[in-house]
């Protein structure tokens, strides 16, 4: 096995670490968090049902942060195993 | 002006004096109502100005290259990419219905708001990137290329038509409706002239000019969305960003919605096509029916959102891998704005009606002052409202004023007592995001038959010319027949919108995210996913709308992907596993889209 395949084996390695760490978060905010959301009404949010408030904005929040954050992870790991473009 | 440098170096600025013409336009028609013009002539203008712009653009961007007809010339940079995309995904349904969904619904149909911005993190993580490294023109493409063979092609390139045509007759639909109702046409007329609109912005220019149409549609929806919001909050002393200070109006209505009686009150008679307020707003039930209905529906629109083609087509429009994943992340970002404000529009829209304190509110007013109010008059006059005095008191309770759902946000700004120019600009934001998804969808059809069926399938030595007209003659074609269905008015616009996504992630989703994160995934295999997953779900939907079967565990029709992609599951990872390992050439391209580096897999084989 050259080096090259072993960068890209270290490579798809940590891809599917980021893969798995991301879906887990995307998993407690998509399905976790609203199946207690009638649990989750009886806490009140700055006026909102915190159950009410997570489906209407506080799970979407979680993902578009959590985009961002995971463009920037998933950009340094490319670079930092020698397959990023240029 | 004197522009420096290519298109692509200019679109700040391009798209900056585009936002400020239309800003001094609505500023324009502002001081025409004040001077006298009448609601329906601003309503108008609106619609014609707006439409005349895309039309201009699709016509500046008029290509006779493959590139530019296919993926916009691979050149569309991540922020432009994701407005593109967020006017793409956000149809009809998200603009004019989701805010009414919730208005009527309450905290269960929260669910589409989630699963319509969570499905990006699916795109991002899963997808979108490896299809962009892969190089592509089409999703069926992608399915031809990785598993081989004109049966796997054909398959996705029927899942395709199956979803994206469902999809595109309730765009056809919304676009026909704003229509008949601005320039006061029937709507059977009005789904053709629709129809001539969204063809004009993508027909001569293909996903060049569709990218450049969406772009501008994006801007002229989101301002249409929002201003209406911060308006009405600023006139009720919710604050100025009404979406992070709304906990409060929540909060009121669940005490009026017990002195209203919501919930407790139910209608005398049931009115058709209409319904009165029985749910409460911030309510979740504690039923684990409940629930599991809840988060069903979220993963459905999720896994659909994934398998879509129409999207996942914008992102092979940029110029690299790391492109298209920012991308993904700026397209959310711009469909959050509207989706978390949707439910504050709901929240502050349903207070204005209900709050006794407000001058605007009608419920426990007299039903002879309510009856004269003119949005009243107007949307019953079109049979979207109806009150019935039930118990003959005289007095309108919860359980005698019945509406549409569909209509809150075209009435939000009449409910509120806005002027009439708001109208008029919520009317060209509802024809802008419903034109920009019928764009995407049509585009994303007419090139899966032009490119998988024609091109790759039946004459693979058409010349480039040839290609471009048979991919414009399919255009106009399945333009053509979603208008004829649309003008048949089989579903209401959300039904069939849900069906789109169901049938997507049924035939689709497996076989895509496979093909990139299972390198033993085969063509037989995929086969049996896509057919296996189409046939079962559309079995299942089949059976619980019409064939009379009682749905499992409270999987209705709108969730019945659940069913389609575990049956696709299950077959193609039992049949992957019964058949012989795809060949050595294979696996390696598989190795190859999951490192951004390199040239195109597809360029590789040409």
């Amino acid at each position: 096995m050259s080096s090259g395949d072993s960068q890209k084996d270290n490579h798809w390695h940590r891809t599917k670490g980021l893969m798995i760490l991301h879906l887990s978060i995307w998993f407690i905010f998509s399905f976790v968090v609203h199946w207690f959301a009638s649990n989750l009404n009886q806490i009140t949010f700055f006026g909102w049902p915190l159950g009410f408030y997570m489906a209407a904005q506080g799970s979407l929040i979680v993902f578009v942060v959590q985009l961002f954050i995971f463009v920037k992870q998933q950009e340094k790991v490319d670079r930092e195993c020698g397959v990023a473009e240029d | 002006m004197a522009m420096k440098g290519t298109f692509i170096d200019n679109l700040p600025k391009v798209y900056g004096m585009y936002t400020g013409g239309f800003l001094v336009f609505i500023a324009l028609m502002a001081f025409a109502e004040s001077m006298g013009m009448s609601a329906e002539a601003i309503g108008i203008w609106f619609v014609t100005f707006t439409v005349f712009i895309y039309a201009y653009i699709g016509w500046m961007s008029r290509t006779m290259q493959v590139d530019a007809y296919y993926v916009a010339g691979r050149e569309v940079p991540p922020v432009f990419n994701g407005m593109a995309t967020g006017a793409d995904w956000m149809s009809g349904a998200s603009f004019v219905a989701m805010a009414g969904g919730i208005y009527m619904g309450g905290h269960p149909y929260l669910a589409f708001v989630v699963g319509w911005t969570g499905g990006y993190v699916l795109v991002a993580v899963l997808m979108a990137p490896y299809l962009r490294k892969f190089g592509c023109y089409t999703v069926p493409d992608f399915i031809g290329t990785r598993y081989g063979g004109n049966l796997a092609r054909f398959l996705a390139v029927l899942v395709l038509i199956v979803a994206s045509f469902t999809y595109v007759t309730a765009q056809i639909n919304a676009t026909g409706t704003i229509a008949a109702a601005v320039l006061q046409i029937p709507f059977e007329l009005a789904v053709w002239i629709a129809l001539g609109a969204i063809l004009l912005c993508a027909m001569l220019g293909g996903m060049r000019a569709v990218t450049w149409t969406q772009v501008a549609q994006y801007i002229v929806l989101i301002i249409a969305y929002l201003v209406p919001v911060f308006w009405m909050s600023m006139k009720q002393g919710f604050g100025s960003f009404p979406q992070f200070e709304y906990g409060a109006a929540v909060a009121k209505l669940a005490e009026l919605e017990v002195m209203h009686q919501v919930g407790v009150l139910k209608p005398v008679a049931a009115q058709a096509g209409l319904s009165a307020l029985t749910v409460k707003h911030s309510v979740a039930s504690s039923d684990p029916i409940a629930a599991f209905r809840f988060v069903t529906l979220v993963a459905c629109m999720m896994m659909g959102t994934a398998s879509l083609p129409h999207i996942l087509m914008r992102y092979f429009t940029t110029p690299s891998v790391r492109d298209a994943r920012r991308s993904v992340a700026w397209s959310l970002l711009f469909i959050f704005l509207l989706y978390f404000t949707a439910p504050a529009l709901a929240t502050l829209t349903k207070l204005q009606v209900l709050d006794p304190s407000l001058a605007t509110s009608i419920i426990g007013k007299s039903i002879a002052d309510v009856n004269a109010l003119d949005w009243i008059v107007k949307w019953s006059n079109v049979g979207f409202l109806k009150i019935v005095d039930s118990n003959g008191d005289g007095i309108l309770q919860i359980n005698e004023f019945f509406m549409r759902g569909d209509i809150v946000v075209l009435a939000t700004p009449e409910i509120a007592g806005l002027p009439a120019f708001i109208s008029g600009l919520v009317a060209a934001g509802g024809l802008a995001a419903a034109m920009s998804t019928a764009d995407g969808l049509l585009l994303a059809i007419a090139n899966a038959l032009s490119h998988d069926l024609y091109y790759k399938m039946i004459d693979p030595k058409a010349d480039t010319k040839k290609r471009l007209i048979v991919a414009r003659v399919l255009l106009i074609g399945i333009g053509a027949a979603g208008s004829a269905v649309a003008s048949l008015r089989l579903t209401g616009i959300l039904g069939s919108v849900a069906w789109a996504f169901d049938f997507a992630m049924s035939g689709l989703f497996f076989p895509l995210v496979l093909g990139v994160w299972w390198k033993r995934a085969n063509r037989a295999g995929a086969c049996a996913g896509m057919a296996v997953g189409l046939a079962v779900g559309s079995w299942y939907l089949y059976m619980v709308k019409w064939g009379g079967m009682a749905p499992w565990w409270g999987i209705d029709d709108l969730r019945f992907g659940i069913i389609g992609a575990l049956a696709s599951l299950i077959a193609m990872v039992v049949v992957t596993l019964m058949t012989a390992p795809p060949d050595a050439e294979t696996q390696a391209m598989v190795d190859e889209i999951r490192v951004p580096k390199g040239k195109s897999v597809l360029d590789m084989s040409h």
